[in-house]
């Protein structure tokens, strides 16, 4: 009992303070990192209350993925970031006041919550024993055969995120040389060369032959209206 | 001392409100406010699992899944509409968001 009290109140002891430098601290790269700790943290309670699976896809999904997306972001976009904390200050009594509400109506809520009665009765799916499932396959066990359309439309949910953020940030650049290969392959002899007749002693004289090839073809693929 | 379930509920409503200050003290920073919302979300997801384990009902660590696959698409979303607004206005500056007032 003692080591479980230990271990809660350093984990939770932590990911507060990880969370309140997430908030506070000047540098956004700094907020990142405290942002992995605080997930760190809070999945060594999940741990504690028993629930390994939340516990591992809270790291493998937040640590592996959300905080790298933030890491990447921060990191490309140039911003002066000491710019964006001025007014730090003027919105703090605003925000410590908001904050200090919300706080105390939480914890009065606390204080006064009771479970109801029949609460045995309407449990959907008890949690079996460790012996017969342990945590993930008791999860994996309800998960694919109750919650199957919900597990689908959560894969949808991350197919549309998907695709609108590629949608989102996609941009053709104007001015970048591709290789366009069908265009080569297209490419005949009478499309790619031409026969020019030299008169002796004169050499090429006009600037239309000087039209090479690939440029002519481009003009030709233009006026075919690609 | 044991520790019960008020313990983290507790500390889940400690740590939802320190998303709320987050967002009202960086008032000019967005990916900090993308933060302080992933953060709120974490405090829900506590509470849902805790709740999961005191009642004796998974259906409370599904939902957290649930809750988790929301978040990381919001992220992705909110992340990527950053990206862009970065590109054509050069700031992210949330008093600079006001293309849309009209």
């Amino acid at each position: 009992m003692l080591i479980q009290a230990i271990a809660f109140y350093g984990f939770a002891g932590i990911a507060i303070a990880a969370a309140f430098m997430v908030i506070a601290s000047r540098n956004p790269v700094h907020s990142v990192l405290f942002l992995i700790l605080t997930f760190f943290s809070a999945a060594g309670l999940f741990v504690l209350l028993g629930a390994e699976f939340v516990a591992m896809i809270l790291i493998v999904v937040y640590v592996g993925a959300v905080a790298v997306l933030f890491l990447f972001v921060v990191m490309m976009l140039d911003i002066n970031f000491t710019e964006l904390r001025q007014g730090f200050l003027q919105y703090l009594p605003i925000g410590a006041t908001i904050g200090l509400i919300l706080l105390v109506e939480l914890l009065l809520v606390l204080g006064v919550w009771v479970t109801a009665p029949d609460v045995d009765a309407i449990v959907a799916a008890p949690t079996p024993a460790l012996s017969v499932a342990h945590n993930t396959k008791a999860l994996g066990l309800l998960i694919y055969t109750k919650y199957v359309y919900l597990f689908q439309a959560s894969g949808m949910v991350l197919l549309v995120a998907m695709i609108g953020a590629i949608v989102l940030t996609l941009r053709k650049r104007e001015g970048v040389r591709r290789q366009d290969i069908s265009r080569q392959v297209a490419r005949t002899p009478e499309t790619g060369m031409a026969v020019v007749q030299v008169a002796s002693g004169q050499g090429l004289v006009g600037a239309e032959y000087y039209v090479g090839p690939s440029a002519r073809d481009n003009a030709i693929h233009q006026k075919a209206g690609e | 001392m044991t520790i019960g379930i008020g313990h983290y509920l507790t500390f889940a409503a400690i740590l939802f409100t320190i998303g709320i200050f987050g967002i009202f003290l960086n008032r000019k920073n967005v990916i900090v406010i993308l933060m302080s919302v992933e953060l709120m979300l974490l405090a829900v997801n506590v509470n849902l699992v805790a709740f999961s384990v005191h009642l004796g009902d998974l259906v409370g660590q599904i939902f957290a899944l649930f809750v988790l696959t929301v978040a990381a698409a919001e992220a992705a979303i909110g992340l990527a509409i950053l990206v862009i607004y970065f590109r054509n206005r050069g700031s992210i500056a949330v008093e600079d968001i006001n293309l849309m007032k009209g």
